[in-house]
Parts: structure tokens; sequence; C-alpha cells
């Protein structure tokens, strides 16, 4: 990251959202790197960009798509690279033919010359860093989303090399760690297949035991079958759906409505409220032994510093318990021993003993044998003659605008995200008192703020489609008029998630956090 | 960069004050109105962030308007220039001429340092205080405070007028009256700026023009000889510029007595873009040789400016103004003006496609200024410190790049120097100080005022110049080299003022200032204002100089009031640490006066 | 980097040309003091106890901050040099409270520094700010080694709310107008207080344990695990006492963090032992 020439940071807030990871792009910055920002709201992320797009929410595939066209039309795209270690180039042309910078002001709001200036800088740049987070995923079309940044990823070779590469910045310590780990419904672990015979039977024979060969489902299908009937129990290990899905009222409803539920945590959560057992959680940061894996692949160390308080059991004891008492005698593994289990099966992971892990500091995979320094970055095989492995193929994908449509009746587009000192649903970051929180507030343009005649602090009525909550209201010039902001730290003082759409991505299954058709209305008059 | 700014709002006047030096906004993002289009795109970034160098101009206009800096004006100042505003807190705190706190807009600032101190700035002082108040106290329209000196030596006891609503202005041979008036009067218009104070004698090309020609007309300039010397440099080509230069022997007149040649050659060799600094921040006491030099001959710096610039490779060039010197600061700025409308700067000086253009910046109230990396930091927006050495300014200096730094005299010389050739110019002199040199002459003298000689005239011979100690006064020491620079006695007086003369008797020529002292004179409270005045003057960067100064003046202030036991030990031991071990020249010669008025008995009685 | 080499207190030394002197010091086993020096900084070299000599240079040189060259005479412990360090630890101590500055007992002790010969002199004396929940500013123990300015500016989080304000003895590190640190642009981060060298900067929890006596260093681990928040990665070095968390540093020389938290990193551990 430090010594790349250019950021193009697209829907990502990272300053607050990942403040040390932007301390990495403010090293590259202060060092000459030239950055672009894409975000509907200008960000303290933004800021610091030489040019910040604040485009429509959900118009970023248009843009992407635009951004495309102008690299192809100015001649700019590395054909030698496209030629060698891609495919489809010629239907993503075609694809992206239509969206024109002219088009895409249209679509976008952005400046014409802007997006030129881009796709100018993007490819011309000897070396560039493409990143996102939930800005990019946290839309009904979220994979789109993805494949139309990959797409010019491909176009210009930034890719798989130093310093040129796609950064998917993740939003929790160990979202990466969980799906290393197989917590994904298609997935074992080290990202093998469920339905490869091959891959399942090693597992199977590992474990004695046999696995189900169908992929499951994921969290908003399992809603779905909830609310079919067809999904009767869950059993939930340190997440919060009743608070962090969208549509919250729906999803308590849903969730009331199970057979059973047992929550593991290390909190009483408001899903645990509504659980019939809860098992309670040791910390695993700091009151147990283990690994997480960070955004960068890197999978590190967590150690015990505390003691867990009162009836909290490390989540291997736990699970090892309820496995004894189902009839299965694992004989309580420690950290490691399960780690070196993981190892014997997972490739990717083979060579990150722990007596590594602790003297480099963390390793990134893949890194499949004690000698293998790990991978500082995917996809270098690209750069290989002949490349090894299929070529990445070009993805071509459609604009979609998002599905909760602005209206006379709901005007304006209220869209989601996180503040530096608050985290996802609150639970953690609220056991500190921190001076610069100041509650939840709904967030407009002081253009806006004026046209409605509402004064900064006044509580104002804030409705979707499926829901309405009361908030107060805050003046933030980084919004245009039309665009509003709410976070999700504060369940319990206001319900955002109320508001927001769950509409997934039926790829990966996110859900439509980022834009929702709201209205205002005042209280009191 | 993401910026949290304070919630004060600026007032009308302030935004218009700062308007007028920044332009007007050209975005929603940096002060302006809101447009449609900010809502979708914004330039921030680099381009923005390079705008910070206009940091002190932008708060020189509040000062000037408003008396002070306020919350509203600082957050305007930050959100125009994406400058965190605890960093410009930080600047604004720097300078003693900006006030973070309302005061008085009309402010008299009362030099009673060494010159002043013996020309009566004692009584002066306490005259305003009776009729205006203690000082910085005044809580209507007027107030004075106490001033480091203001180059204004030859006029003493001068006092600068900081006056918000109008312009700054000075005057020389302060009476209180003088003082109140020009509180409270109206302020002259510069153009009535005379020469009639000027005390100068020519005894070289230096002052030839001075007093003669008008500084204000360039046509004057020009028939006097101006600008030939810029088109022979032309005809010659850059490096046989330098070559005449080197040939000169030409040594700097800022005090730190470095080849001239060498340095040029150094900027010219180091990779572009490359930088012209004039250094006319002139603050050490008893020198005021460089405003003599701007007021009255403005025309021959910029000529000399632009020969630097071109025999260095440099399109730019910077020229940083002591801000207690407003009549300097207007004829040069006048004549820059009337320089690019003659095509004398601009994109093609003298018609021959060669660029170069000067930027006149000015200072706020602080002596370390003057030292060129701390100069540097002031031009481009941050606090007045000095950098640390190497890297050194032809190296990386103003904006990181290499940078051509030279004293307001030294730039001066390069004119005959061009036009005589440097041979002829290094036959005038001794050889090892070659050409005339410019004294500043001041204190207890008949005739202060600066002196033009060919290096190699004494001490005595000087002070005769100036018409000897008043009669039947008797000479008691002499302060060479300014605050910076060493006391020495009537049996040094055939010593030549030269940096090899000076050098053997372990004194300095330092920046020429030559302040005198008679029977009168109290020595101690001499010394204990240089003490004082380097307290006062230091960055506060470095432990050594930060601490050192403050123990200095406690330990001599000991010496003098006792009890003195073991305070001379002590003042060594202070010396020896800020001499060794400081950052900077401030530092390092902080005690250099102290420790000789000590050597010399003149504070604490003979040791 | 180009070998070079150089005579360091008579012995000849090969050494890099990239590295200071203080670098090349180190590899050679050789113990020079810093106080306003850190890995993980841009070299301020305002305190000035680093000094060496060199041949042909006239004022001591801080070893912290100047690169070796060729051919260079250096003396580590020269009179000259174990002056100036004498009297810095002495203008320091006569000035400011060192109490709670680390090995500076050592310090004083090795080059005979007696700061009481300054009794009586200015110091710099200030009673604690304490105007946030999370940390205390006792500028009384201030040295003005800048670090925290650069912590909070550009060589980490980049948020510019402190500033050095005012100048020489006047100088301090303050906000913008000395407004309280919640009113500023201080987003809590605790980098400032990571860096500190003198205890001037000092996490509340810390600060109260001491003004009640219950501080013990002693009965205290440091466990380096990950931070639970972003995906980042952050390594965190928890002091822990009696089971509960003290404070949450970050190593210096781990290639995330460079020793730097955001403020869910620095102080989101509470949730993990409220009672
Ligand atoms: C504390 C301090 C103050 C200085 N003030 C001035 C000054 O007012 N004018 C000046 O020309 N040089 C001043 N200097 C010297 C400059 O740093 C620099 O050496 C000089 O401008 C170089 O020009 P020259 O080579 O033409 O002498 C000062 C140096 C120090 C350490
Ligand atoms: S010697 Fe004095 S003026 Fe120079 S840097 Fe140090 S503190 Fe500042
Ligand atoms: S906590 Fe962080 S933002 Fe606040 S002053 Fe310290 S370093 Fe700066
Ligand atoms: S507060 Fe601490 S880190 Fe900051 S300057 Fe003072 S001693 Fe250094
Ligand atoms: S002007 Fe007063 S001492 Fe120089
Ligand atoms: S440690 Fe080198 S100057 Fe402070």
């Amino acid at each position: 990251m430090e010594d790349t020439d250019l950021i193009v940071l697209w829907g990502s807030n990272a300053r607050e959202a990942h403040p040390i990871f932007f301390h990495h792009i403010l090293k590259a910055i202060h060092s000459g790197a030239r950055m672009y920002a894409i975000d509907p709201r200008r960000t303290t992320s933004t800021q610091w960009a030489d040019m910040w797009l604040g485009l429509d929410v959900g118009s970023d595939i248009a843009l992407a798509n635009a951004v495309g066209r102008e690299i192809i039309a100015a001649g700019l795209q590395n054909q030698t690279f496209i030629d060698r270690a891609t495919v489809g180039f010629e239907a993503y042309r075609q694809s992206v033919e239509q969206w024109t910078l002219d088009r895409a002001e249209a679509v976008t709001g952005v400046p014409a010359e802007a997006i030129r200036a881009l796709a100018h800088e993007y490819a011309k740049a000897g070396r560039a860093q493409l990143c996102w987070t939930l800005g990019i995923t946290e839309h009904h079309n979220a994979t789109d989303n993805v494949l139309a940044l990959i797409n010019l990823a491909l176009l210009t070779g930034h890719v798989g090399r130093y310093g040129s590469g796609l950064v998917p910045i993740r939003g929790q310590n160990n979202v990466q760690g969980g799906g290393d780990m197989g917590a994904l419904p298609n997935k074992l672990p080290g990202f093998q297949d469920v339905e490869n015979d091959k891959a399942r039977e090693r597992f199977e024979a590992a474990w004695a035991a046999t696995l189900n060969p169908v992929k499951g489902w994921h969290l908003s299908q399992m809603f779905e079958a909830m609310a079919r009937g067809e999904l009767r129990a869950l059993y939930v290990i340190g997440e919060n759906p009743a608070q962090s899905e969208a549509d919250t009222n729906h999803t308590v409803e849903l969730l009331r409505g199970l057979d059973f539920m047992v929550v593991q945590d290390i909190y009483l959560t408001k899903t645990a409220e509504l659980a019939n057992v809860v098992l309670p959680a040791a910390a695993g940061w700091v009151e147990s032994e283990g690994t997480v894996t960070s955004s960068e692949r890197r999978v590190q160390r967590v150690r015990k510093a505390l003691d867990p308080p009162g009836q909290a059991r490390d989540d291997i004891d736990i699970l090892s318990d309820l496995a004894r008492r189902m009839g299965h005698h694992w004989a309580t593994p420690t950290a490691e021993q399960a780690w070196d289990e993981l190892r014997s099966l997972s490739p990717i992971h083979a060579g990150m003993s722990y007596p590594r892990l602790e003297e480099l500091g963390g390793l990134q995979w893949p890194c499949r044998d004690e000698d293998d320094p790990g991978e500082l970055f995917l996809h270098g095989r690209l750069w290989h003659d002949p490349p090894g492995g299929p070529p990445a193929p070009f993805t071509p994908v459609e604009d979609s605008p998002p599905l909760d449509v602005l209206s006379e009746e709901y005007p304006i587009r209220l869209t989601t995200g996180r503040r530096l000192d608050s985290f996802n649903t609150g639970v953690q970051s609220g056991g500190y008192e921190s001076p610069i929180r100041r509650g939840e507030t709904i967030d407009l343009s002081p253009e806006d703020g004026a046209a409605l005649a509402v004064a900064e602090g006044e509580r104002v009525l804030v409705s979707s489609r499926r829901g309405a909550v009361r908030a107060p209201v805050r003046f933030d010039p980084s919004l245009r008029p039309g665009l509003a902001f709410m976070t999700l730290h504060f369940p319990d003082e206001v319900e955002t998630n109320r508001l927001t759409n769950d509409a997934w991505d039926p790829k990966s299954g996110t859900a439509e956090f980022k834009a929702t058709a709201i209205r205002i209305d005042r209280l009191d008059t | 960069m993401d910026l949290r700014l304070m919630t004060a709002e600026p007032t009308a006047a302030e935004r218009d004050a700062v308007d007028k030096v920044l332009g007007e906004p050209d975005s929603g993002w940096v002060g302006g109105l809101r447009r449609a289009v900010d809502g979708h795109a914004a330039v921030g970034g680099r381009s923005i962030r390079e705008r910070r160098h206009q940091l002190l101009p932008a708060l020189h206009a509040v000062q000037s308007s408003a008396g002070w800096i306020s919350q509203g004006a600082l957050n305007y100042i930050c959100r125009r220039l994406t400058v965190p505003p605890a960093e410009a807190y930080g600047v604004v705190t720097f300078y003693a001429m900006l006030s973070t706190t309302p005061r008085p807009p009309r402010v008299a600032h009362v030099c009673d340092d060494v010159s002043c101190a013996v020309a009566g700035a004692g009584g002066l002082k306490a005259a305003l205080e009776r009729k205006l108040g203690p000082a910085g106290l005044g809580t209507g329209e007027v107030t004075w405070i106490r001033s480091p000196c203001l180059g204004m030596c030859d006029q003493a006891p001068a006092v600068f007028l900081q006056l918000a609503g109008g312009h700054d202005w000075a005057i020389g041979s302060a009476e209180p009256d003088s003082v109140v008036s020009g509180l409270v009067g109206q302020t002259p218009a510069f153009e009535t700026g005379d020469s009639s104070d000027l005390h100068v004698s020519s005894g070289g090309p230096l002052l030839a023009r001075v007093g003669k020609e008008s500084p204000s007309d360039l046509g004057d300039y020009r028939a006097a000889g101006g600008y030939s010397a810029l088109a022979r440099a032309f005809d010659m080509g850059p490096q046989a510029v330098i070559d005449e230069i080197t040939l000169s022997g030409l040594t700097g007149r800022g005090g730190a007595a470095f080849p001239t040649g060498r340095k040029w050659q150094a900027v010219a060799d180091a990779a572009g873009p490359r930088y012209v600094v004039a250094n006319g921040d002139e603050s050490e006491p008893g020198t005021f040789k460089d405003r003599v030099l701007m007021e009255e001959d403005p025309f021959a710096v910029i000529e000399a400016m632009a020969i630097a610039g071109w025999a260095v490779g440099a399109e730019k060039g910077y020229l940083y103004i002591r801000g207690e010197y407003p009549l300097a600061t207007q004829r040069l700025g006048d004549a820059i003006e009337q320089a690019r409308v003659y095509g004398l700067l601009g994109g093609n000086v003298l018609g021959r496609g060669v660029a170069f253009d000067i930027e006149l910046r000015r200072g706020a109230g602080a002596y370390i200024c003057g030292e060129e990396t701390a100069l540097f930091n002031s031009i481009e927006g941050y606090r007045g410190e000095p950098r640390s050495k190497p890297p050194y300014p032809t190296e990386r200096g103003l904006f990181g790049q290499p940078t051509l730094v030279n004293n307001i005299e030294t730039l001066a010389n390069v004119l005959p120097i061009i036009n005589g050739g440097g041979q002829a110019f290094a036959a005038t002199g001794t050889p090892g100080s070659t050409g005339t040199k410019l004294f500043c002459l001041s204190g207890s003298v008949n005739r202060p005022g600066v002196y033009e000689v060919a290096f190699g005239a004494t001490l005595g011979q000087l002070l005769d110049m100036a018409g000897g100690v008043r009669p039947g006064r008797r000479l008691q020491a002499i302060l060479v080299g300014g605050a910076a620079g060493s006391f020495v006695e009537p049996d040094s007086l055939d010593v030549p003022a030269t940096f090899e003369g000076l050098g053997a008797i372990g004194a300095s020529l330092g920046s020429g200032a030559v302040v005198v002292f008679d029977d009168t004179v109290e020595m101690p409270s001499i010394v204990g204002r240089i003490a004082e005045f380097f307290r006062d003057e230091s960055c506060g960067q470095c432990v050594p100089c930060r601490v050192g100064t403050v123990r200095q003046e406690e330990a001599l202030h000991r010496l003098i009031e006792g009890p003195p036991d073991g305070q001379v030990g002590l003042l060594n031991e202070i010396a020896a640490v800020m001499r060794d071990g400081s950052i900077c020249g401030l530092g390092q010669t902080a005690a250099t006066a102290v420790q000789s008025a000590v050597a010399l008995g003149l504070v604490g009685g003979a040791t | 980097m180009s070998g070079v080499v150089i005579t360091v207190d008579g012995r000849p030394v090969e050494t890099s040309a990239d590295l200071t002197i203080l670098e090349t010091c180190r590899e050679e086993g050789l113990d020079i003091p810093t106080l306003c020096f850190l890995e993980n900084l841009t070299p301020a070299n305002t305190c000035r106890i680093c000094v060496v000599e060199i041949g042909g240079s006239r004022a001591l040189v801080p070893a912290c901050s100047r690169r070796v060259e060729s051919g260079m005479q250096i003396k580590t412990e020269s009179e000259r040099v174990r002056h100036t360090r004498m009297m810095v630890l002495e203008l320091l101590g006569s000035s400011v409270d060192l109490s709670l500055t680390p090995l500076v007992d050592q310090l004083m002790d090795r080059y005979g520094a007696a700061p009481d010969r300054f009794d009586g002199g200015a110091t710099v004396e200030e009673a604690p700010t304490i105007d946030n929940q999370l940390f205390v500013r006792d500028y009384a123990k201030c040295i003005l080694c800048y670090k925290c300015v650069q912590a909070c500016g550009v060589d980490a989080q980049n948020t510019f709310a402190i500033s050095v304000v005012g100048r020489g003895f006047e100088a301090r590190i303050a906000t913008e107008y000395q407004l309280a640190l919640p009113d500023s642009a201080c987003v809590f981060c605790g980098n400032c207080f990571g860096v500190c060298p003198t205890g001037a900067l000092i996490p509340t929890t810390e600060y109260e344990m001491r003004a009640a006596g219950t501080w013990d260093e002693d009965a205290q681990t440091v466990t380096r695990t990950i931070c639970p928040y972003c995906g980042v990665g952050c390594n965190l070095d928890l002091v822990v006492q009696d089971n509960r968390i003290l404070k949450a540093l970050s190593p210096l020389d781990h290639d995330v963090t460079s020793g730097h938290l955001c403020i869910k990193g620095r102080f989101g551990w509470q949730h993990v032992q409220s009672e």
C-alpha cells in the first residue's frame, strides 16, 4: 500500500471504519501517492483524496462501467495483460459501450470531467490499489458491484503486482478468519468446496464422520427459510441478528417464531434475550488462545490475558462439551491442537505453525509449508508467462439502481455507515466512555434541514416503507441535499434497521443497508 | 485532509480581509457558497494542502484589519487553506505581532533594546505608562508594549506602530507625545516617508544611490545605471556569473560569513526546481543596514535577486522582510510592481526569454525567522522553528527544494561585482575580507548611521566616522556583531573590523552592528537586556536553548543582584551546553555576549 | 546502501550509509541515551541528550537523526558530550517534573547531574488538565519532546489535534485556543500517550491508580493479542493487573500498527471487564 502511486478508495470510509489501515494510506499519500475517493458522502476519508467523486447511492456500477468505457475509448487499457491473462474482454467492451461519460454523469450525478480524470489516472498509474468496503458490498447487487471493480483492475492490469491490486477491507476482526475456517455455507476450511467429493472425503476421513454433501443456507436464506417455516431451530455464536439485520421488526418476529434458539455470546445481547438457552462464552480475543485472520489474509495469534468472568467458558470447551453430550468424545483440544488439525486439512494454512506465527508476528496465506514465507499479495500468477492456472474472467455487469426507489412520498436517500469510535451494534464499543460519541442522529444536509424547517437537535420522525424511528437531527455538510445518514451503532436508542431494506444480494447474501428511501417529518409544530 | 474546525464563524470584515489576500473561495468546500456541483465532486488533497504557504499572509490580513486573530477568523483561514486549527494556532502564537486575544487595535511597540536603552527608552516607557497605563493593558483603542530592537537604532529611541484598520508605521527619535499622536492621529501616507533622518556615508558602491536617487522611480534607477548588471549577467551566462562571484571573494553579510560563490555553485549544481530567498529579516539588535538598502535602493535588491536567479537557475524568488519594516515593505512591493510592468520581472525578463519573479513575504515579529531554515518554515506556513542541518538549504531548502539564501547586503554586492568584475572587487578591502562593508553605528555616538567602508578600517576609525562619543564622555565598551556578537573594550580600537581581524580577538563581525557605550551607560542592564532578548526569542525547540537561556538570565541576575557566588561558573556551564548542544545559531551564540561581558568585568565586577 | 567505515571512540566500525549514528552505535552495543527519539517517529532532535562529538564539527551533533558519513570520527562520551548530557538533564530536571520518566535516575547518576543547582529557577509547573474520561494531560511533566505532536500529526494519526503553542520557555503542547480535547479535533486514539516518554500524557486508569497508590508494575503482565474490532489485525499489548486490563499499547516494531492504534483498540476493551 505504502509504495503505490494511486489509491482508489471506493465506498469505504476507512478513516473511521479502519483507522489503522488508513494510516498506511496516509503514509502512501505523504510519500507522493495520489488518491481518488468514491463515496456518496464527502467523508473524512474522501477529504484526503485529490479528487472526490460523490456518486448517487447505488450507482457504483454505472460509474465503474463508464470508467471502463473511457479507458477503452482512450485506448488506455493494458492490452498485453488482457490478451495474456484474461478472458471475456470483448463481451465486457460491448457491455460498457453505452456508458459514455455523459450518460454516467446523468445516472451518477458525478461531473463527466471527474469520471474522465479517474479513468485516465487509474489507467496510466504505474501502480494502483483499488480498495473497497461495505459501501460496495451492502447493496442488493453487492457481488455485481465487486465484479464491476474487478473488471477495472483486469482492464488495466492493476492486480497481482507489488503496489498494485484489489483490496477488500473486512469489517470485523475475523470475518476473513471465519471464511478461512469454513464458516461459509458452501465451504470447508481453507475454502475447499463442500460439494467437491474429494475435498469432503478428506475431512470425513480425518473426522471419522459423514458430512452433508449439499451446501447450506447463508444468513439471508436462513431468514427466508424461517419465514417459510422450514428452519425451526437456531444456534447463534457471537452474532446479534436481532439488531444487526436489515428490517429488524421482521427479523425479531422470525426469531420469536423459532421453536428453539441457543445463543453463545460474551454478552446478553438483544438476540440472547430472545433465546431459549444462553451459553456465556469467553471473549475470544482476550480470554482464550487462538488465531484470527485479518483483511490482508494475515493469520495472527490471539492470547489469553484475562480469566473469563463467572461461568463464561472458552468456545472450544463449550463445543467439546456439547459434542460429548451428543455422544462424541472430542477430548477438548487445546487451541494449538485444533489449529494443527486445521493445518493438516487446509493446504493454504499448512505452513503456519504456532511457533512461526509467534516468531514472525503472523503469516499471510497461502503458506503451504514451514519454509513458505506466505504471500504478500494474491494473483501474482497472472503476471507469469504463461499465467499459471486459468485466465481471469471479465464479468459484464449491468447497472441496477437501488430497489427502494425514491418517490414523492419518500424523497430522501438514507445511507448508513460507521463512526470512528463505535462499532456495529455497539455491544463492544458501548462499554467505554468515548468523549466524541454523540449518540444516534439523523444527519441531513444543511440545505435539507432548512427546507424542512427543522433545527439541529430537534427530534424528527424518520419513516421508510418498512417502519419509522425517531431521532434528533444533526446537520452535516458532508451530505448534499437529498442525502441523509445514520449509523447502526445505537440500536437501543434508535433502531435504524427498522428502516433499512432487507432485499439481499442473491449471490453473496448481503442486505441492502446502504440505500433506503425515507421521509422526514417534524414531530411537534 | 479531514479537518475538524471550531464552531466560531468569522465576521464579515474578517472574511473580507482574508478573501482580499486569498481571492474568492473556489468551492463550497473551502469556505465558498455550496454549489450543486460541490455535492458531487471536490478537489482536495495535495493541491489544496499546498495552499498552506498563504497562512502567514492571511493571518497578517486579519491582524491588521481586526487587531487580533479571533477563533472565527482563524477558523475561516483554516477552511480556506486546509490547515488544522491547532497547527494554525501554533503558528499564530509563535509571532509577537499576532495576538490571539482581543487587544486594543492600535499598539505601540516601544524598543528598549541595547541602542534605544542608551537613547532614553527607559524614560519613554515610564512616560507612556503614565499616559496610557501599564504595558499591554490598555483597554480602549490604544496600548503600548515593549519591543526588542526594531532595526532603527540610528533613530533611537524607536517605536513601531501597529495600527489595525490603517497601515503600520515606525517613528524614530520617539518622544511620548509623538508616540501618542502617532497612535491616535492620522497615520502619515507612505509617500511622505522621507529620508531626512538618514545618516549614511558612502565609501563605496552600496550606498552610492542612497539619498540621491528616488527609491520609488524605476526611471531614476535605470538612469543611474540600474539594470546594466542584469543585462551583463545575461550576456555572460550563468556559470560565468557564479565564477565572477567566486573570484570576488564575497562572503555572506548575514552573520555566518559563508563564501557566497560556493553557495551559488552548490545550488546551481543541485537538481531543480530551485528558489532564491533574500533574507531581509534583519532583527539582530544594533543592525539596520538592510533596512536602509531596502528602503532607499529597492530596485538594486530586486535586480540582484534576478541575477542570482539567473545564475543558479531559479525562476522564483522570495524576499522575506521583517514585519516591523513598513516603509521598506511598501517600497519593495511598489518596486516589484514597477519592475513587473517594465518587464524586469516576470516571464520574459529584459526581453531575454528568462523567467524570474519575486514574492514579498512579511515576517511577524520573530528574530529566529532570520535563521535561514526557520525562514523557510515561516514562508511555508509552519512555526518558524529552525530545521536540523544537514540537509543544508542548498540541497533541501524552501518547499524541500535546493535554495539560495542570501542576506540583502550580500545581494547588493552582486551588482558591483558584475559591473566591475570579481577581480576589482577582490582588490578592495583585505585579502580575507573583500569589498566594502556596511557598518551600523549606534548607541553613544554623535552620528549614528550606516557607514560604508572598504574592509580594513579599525573599530576606532569607525567610531571616529560616527563622530565619536559625545563631548565629555569616555568610551566604555563596544558591542560588535549585535546580541550574538561580543563586547570589546577601548583597548581593541586598533583592531581591524574584518572577519579575520575580529576573529583574532575572539569576536566576530556578525551582521556589522557596532553599538557603542560611553561611561554613563549601566552595563549590567545592557547585558541583562541581551540575556532577556535570547530568552524571549528562543524558538523553544531544543532544551539547551529553551531552558538554557532562562537559566542564563537567572544566573546573570543573581550575579548582578546577588548572591553572586558560583554564578560565573554556572554561566560558563550553561554557555557550554548552549554552544555545543543547541540546534541553531541562536542557541549557539546566546551566551557569547554575556560571556564576553563577564570576562571583561562589565557585569559582576572583576572576577 | 553502500557500506562506509567510520571511527567510533577510536575504533573503526563498518556500517551502512543509510543508518544514523545512533543506529550504528546501538549495533555496536553502545548505549547512547535518548529522550525525544522513538523508532516509529521522525526524529525531532529537540532534547539533545543523544549528542556526540564529531571531528571537524563545531557543535555536537544529535546521534538520533544524523546519518553516518564515510570517515566520520565520532566520540560518544567525550568531556563535551558528557557535559552537554549532564546539563540537559539538569535543565530538564530543574524545570520539569521527571518523576515518571523511566530510567531518568540512572541517567542522572551516569552523568552526575544535579538539577537542584538550579533550585528556585523558573519551572513549567501547572495543574493537570482533566477534560475527558480517557486520558490526562499533566504538562508539568512535559519535556516538549514533540513526540505527541508527531504521533498526532504527520507521523501517524494525521489528526493534528495538538501543536506546540507559544515560543521559547512559554511553549506548551495545546489545542487551538487551549480548547478542551473533546471540543478539539482529537479522536482519542491515544497515540500521543502511546509515545509520551514522561507520563505527561497518561491514561486515566493509570493516573488514578498512581494517585491511589495501587499501580504496581511488579504485579502486571503484558499479553499480546489482536484487537477485536475491525479486520485490520492490529496487535495489542494488554497491560493487566489483578485480572483487569489497565491499558492497551501496541508494539512499535509491528508493521501493521507501528505502535499506533485507534480509539477502539486503545480503549475499547472495557466491555470485557464491565462489572
Ligand atoms: C538566530 C539567527 C538569526 C539570523 N538572522 C538573520 C537575518 O536577520 N538576516 C540575515 O541575512 N541572516 C540572518 N541569519 C543568518 C542566516 O541564517 C543565513 O546564514 C544568511 O541569511 C545567509 O546569507 P549570507 O550568506 O548572504 O550571509 C541569522 C542566523 C541566525 C542563527
Ligand atoms: S537553539 Fe534556540 S532558537 Fe535554535 S532551535 Fe534551539 S531553541 Fe530554537
Ligand atoms: S488522542 Fe489521538 S487525536 Fe487526540 S491528541 Fe492524542 S494523538 Fe491526537
Ligand atoms: S506531552 Fe509527552 S510526548 Fe508530548 S511533548 Fe510533552 S513529553 Fe513529549
Ligand atoms: S531599534 Fe532599538 S535597539 Fe535597535
Ligand atoms: S534523542 Fe536525539 S535529540 Fe533527543
